[in-house]
């Protein structure tokens, strides 16, 4: 394929182009607000009282868990997702396939199975959990789990974002570099990373829009305690077992405006890389 | 030692000025197995490792309690009805956004991946809310006798709704891969819509529909979230595996909790495995085309 | 800049066949030496070896007097050009160009001097601020080009460098290419599979076939005593015919030649002999040919007429079919029509043993 075809590829899934941002903008306004709007009318919840329940102290402490843990936990899953793309594509070795089938092991499996299953790993009496408890690191029951478990749901975006550009990745371009005096670190920071950068920053999104609204793989690996280990989405379930549907929604509206700011931002951040930085497409 | 090590260890590339030093390709490689390990087989090994700990006779006896049969009874019913309902919506979708260019196709593009960027929670929230007994139509259902929410109908109806991208999603790219070629060809021939998308345009993309198939059918066995919400976890009624899983496990039963949960982990390994073959497949496929 | 390749030796997997076999040749100094071959004929890989890219199994490469067969691709210092481009395509046309610069740590300075040097040596002033997909083939190439000799190599290297360019650009930028050297007198290595593109531009012209060379000499040469029947074939067209040796010559179909010198009698032979080299005339009479032996009957199939002269297909009694260039003057002057017989002479072929050795 000729050099200047690549440049074309947007390297995202179909459907997830980042032009989600604004089409969710566009069904917010559709579905989510009518929606809110009319389980709130219906209630009679005075302005006061569904300003308590989404500011509460609970629920600041939820958003900050839910949010901050799926931010940093897409962090680690891109610098992992272009890692695991590299030396699946880059290398030949024993196991490779092994591998890459494994890496879609998050998106068959049940998520409640993978809560337990990570719980019983890093528990105090888990294989690794002992181990790291030891030195005084706990991770399940407390945050570090919280983002293991967000890790786990997001991975396989992460990787699949970057796969398939990396395969297409022009050969030529990096032996131009090789021959014009580039070392094998220049050559990667400037030439191959810039081609990679819209793909890394679709993984992270989607890994980010995955583990926020994570309920099963976190529940039992998080620990629960409100105010610290405590999901938004698990604070929504509890509102709804007590019939405050109301408040449930409340939250929900929160949440899904949370996700459709973050996704803008991010949408954005595309752009911008699109128009300064990589000039591929 | 080193050139064996090498030699496992190859740049898939031959070129010298494409790789990158024997010691940094296996820092990579070490690092990208160590986070693997740690993230993704520890956790899969402990499935199995903990259904098995009392022995196998724990272990089947787990499985064979009367309400796991229930629960396994109702995820099968479940993936029977919301299977071949996605897949005859994804088809049509996908089918829809290939073969026709229409304003707002980007939108429906992102409609369907609706379920798929919002919370479980929530999507079984809105379940609630229209169908509950204090939701929208819940007085409506109420009189009439209909129970919805609580109930088998709604866990199908939330399962529907939050794996329906399942098959869309991966027959998208085949579709838009294969282009529009053969399917002009079998016009000029004659032929209809119907026997075009039967004959034609499903035969090249089987293998891709195969996977989103199977996919769709670990997805809605195994969905937690929504179901959760809406289920409203009625022991032996209402309790689907996943939900089945949690139970055991909230009871401490952890033997139990992991037995059936492991039976969800075949099927999830069985899954891969598919995913592998197609991908050879395919790949076989569109390299005979291409010679 | 002496450039020479001696031994070069690769084989590309345990078992495959070997793509360049016991490769030498010396380069024009400061001059165009063109690897000329069909593809699968080992150039392009003898090219990626001298520039670092490939390995060799066996052989040297000597630049000046040293061997730098070991030496790793980035510090060979040799410019080199690629068929598709390979431009980085998120940078500018400024930064692809000052590439090479930058990894040699110049000052912003000597940059911006040097590339706006370049970009008026390759006729693209105004562009530096352009993005490689805002270009045409053309251009992009130029740049290409550009960014190569930015860092002042040694050796210039062109892997099929117009090769992904439309017929119309690829001749302009042949022309090019002849004056920028002219200007520049860089040791250029060029590969390429268009004989036209190699006679034209070659100070030195280096034929492949199948890893193996086939003959080192100028355009001139090679054209006018090929060493071989691929040779022969291969550059100009040529009419290939086969026979055997029988009694000491040659016997191709209807025809006996003589033979250049002594050759087992049995033989497999190839009879190669240009088009415009095959002398027809009107067929005086049916009988009297055993005085000229090297003279067969043909029958004009088709006649074309192709501007500058005239181009006729000959079938042979022997069913073998042989393409005639005759020249306007010539063709009128014989009155000749599709359909009728004329005699062939074959006098000027050139007999090549045929070599059944792989």
């Amino acid at each position: 394929m000729p050099a200047f075809w690549r440049g074309r590829r947007t390297g995202t899934l179909p459907g997830f182009r980042l032009t989600l941002g604004f089409t969710l903008v566009y069904l917010g306004i559709m579905v989510i607000l009518p929606l809110a709007a009319l389980v709130l009318k219906t209630s009679g919840l005075t302005w006061s009282e569904f300003w308590a329940t989404i500011a509460s102290p609970r629920a600041l402490a939820a958003y900050k868990l839910s949010f901050g843990g799926a931010f940093l936990a897409a962090a680690i899953n891109a610098v992992a997702g272009l890692l695991l793309s590299w030396i699946l594509v880059r290398y030949q070795f024993l196991g490779r396939n092994f591998v890459d089938a494994i890496i879609d092991l998050p998106l068959a499996l049940p998520t409640a199975v993978a809560g337990i299953a990570l719980t019983a790993v890093y528990a105090p009496n888990g294989v690794v959990g002992a181990l790291l408890d030891r030195h005084g690191i706990h991770v399940a029951f407390s945050y570090p789990g919280v983002v293991l478990a967000m890790v786990f749901v997001g991975l396989p975006f992460a990787v699949r974002s970057v796969q398939p550009v990396l395969m297409d990745l022009d050969p030529q371009i990096e032996e131009a570099a090789v021959v014009l005096g580039a070392s094998r670190i220049r050559t990667f920071f400037r030439v191959i990373l810039p081609v990679l950068t819209p793909s890394v920053i679709t993984g992270f999104t989607l890994a980010f829009a995955r583990a926020v609204g994570e309920y099963g793989s976190v529940v039992f690996i998080s620990g629960n305690l409100p105010g610290q280990t405590e999901i938004v989405p698990l604070l929504i379930v509890t509102k709804l077992e007590q019939f405050q549907y109301p408040q449930a929604t409340a939250l929900a509206v929160v949440m899904l405006v949370g996700s459709l700011v973050t996704l803008l931002a991010v949408n954005l951040l595309q752009a911008w890389n699109r128009r300064w930085v990589s000039h591929g497409s | 030692m080193v050139r064996e090590a090498a030699g496992i260890l190859m740049p898939r590339t031959a070129s010298p000025a494409r790789s990158e030093p024997l010691p940094v390709r296996l820092a990579l490689l070490g690092l990208g197995f160590l986070f693997l390990l740690l993230v993704v087989v520890l956790p899969l090994v402990a499935v199995f490792t903990q259904a098995f700990e009392k022995g196998i006779r724990a272990y089947l006896g787990a499985l064979s309690q009367p309400e796991t049969w229930a629960a396994i009874k109702l995820t099968l019913l479940t993936a029977v009805v919301a299977v071949p309902l996605n897949t005859v919506f994804g088809v049509t979708a996908a089918w829809t956004l290939t073969k026709y260019r229409f304003p707002g196709r980007s939108i429906l593009l992102t409609l369907i991946d609706l379920p798929f960027t919002v919370s479980p929670v929530i999507s079984g929230l809105i379940f609630v809310l229209l169908f509950g007994t204090r939701g929208i139509f819940g007085s409506w259902l109420d009189a009439h006798g209909y129970k919805i929410v609580f109930a088998t109908p709604g866990i199908v109806l939330a399962t529907i709704f939050v794996t329906f991208p399942f098959v869309a999603r991966e027959i998208l790219p085949a579709l838009q891969a294969a282009g529009n070629a053969s399917e002009e060809a079998a016009l000029t021939l004659g032929a209809g819509g119907w026997r075009i998308l039967f004959r034609v345009t499903l035969p090249k993309i089987k293998w891709a529909l195969i996977y989103g198939v199977i996919l769709c059918n670990a997805r809605a066995m195994g969905e937690f979230g929504a179901v959760s919400v809406v289920s409203g976890h009625i022991r032996g009624v209402t309790n689907t595996v996943p939900l089945q899983v949690e139970i055991l496990y909230n009871e401490y039963d952890f033997v139990g909790a992991f037995a059936v949960a492991s039976l969800l982990t075949l099927l999830a390994l069985v899954t891969l495995i598919i995913k592998k073959v197609v991908e050879h497949r395919q790949a076989r496929l569109v390299e005979g085309r291409n010679r | 800049m002496k450039v020479r390749v001696e031994r070069l030796t690769k084989q590309f997997g345990a078992q495959g066949l070997p793509a360049v076999m016991e490769a030498t040749f010396d380069c024009a100094d400061d001059g165009i030496t063109t690897l000329l071959g069909p593809s699968g004929s080992g150039k392009t890989t003898i090219l990626r070896i001298i520039a670092g890219l490939e390995t060799a199994d066996d052989g040297r490469v000597l630049v000046g007097d040293e061997d730098i067969i070991h030496t790793p691709a980035r510090k060979r210092g040799f410019g080199f050009v690629f068929q598709n481009f390979a431009l980085f395509d998120h940078m500018n046309v400024r930064e692809n160009i000052a590439f090479g610069l930058r990894v040699r740590k110049a000052t912003k300075a000597d940059i911006q001097t040097r590339v706006d040097e370049l970009l008026g040596l390759v006729q693209l002033e105004g562009f530096g601020d352009r993005y490689p997909t805002q270009l045409s083939g053309g251009q992009r190439q130029r740049v290409g080009f550009a960014r190569a000799l930015a860092p002042q190599p040694k050796l210039l290297l062109l892997d099929e460098p117009f090769g992904a360019l439309d017929a119309r650009v690829r001749a302009e930028l042949r022309e090019w290419l002849r004056r920028l050297h002219d200007a520049t007198h860089l040791t250029t290595i060029m590969v390429t599979h268009d004989q036209e593109e190699a006679l034209d531009l070659s100070d030195c012209l280096v034929v492949m076939d199948r890893g193996r060379i086939q003959q080192v000499g100028t355009p001139s040469e090679v054209y006018t005593s090929p060493a071989t029947s691929f040779v022969a074939s291969f550059v100009g067209s040529a009419n290939v015919l086969r026979g055997q040796v029988q009694e000491g010559r040659a016997q191709v179909g209807a025809t006996s030649l003589s033979l250049p010198g002594h050759v087992s009698e049995g033989a497999q032979v190839s009879a190669v002999v240009r088009p415009h080299d095959i002398r027809i005339a009107r067929q005086p009479d049916e009988r009297a040919n055993s005085a000229e032996p090297h003279r067969a009957i043909g029958r004009i199939k088709r006649i074309v007429d192709l501007g500058t002269h005239m181009k006729l297909d000959l079938g042979l009694t022997t069913h073998e079919l042989v393409t005639v260039h005759v020249s306007r003057k010539e063709f009128d002057s014989m009155a000749l029509l599709q359909g009728e017989s004329v005699l062939v002479d074959l006098d000027s072929a050139r007999i090549f043993v045929d070599d059944y050795s792989v």
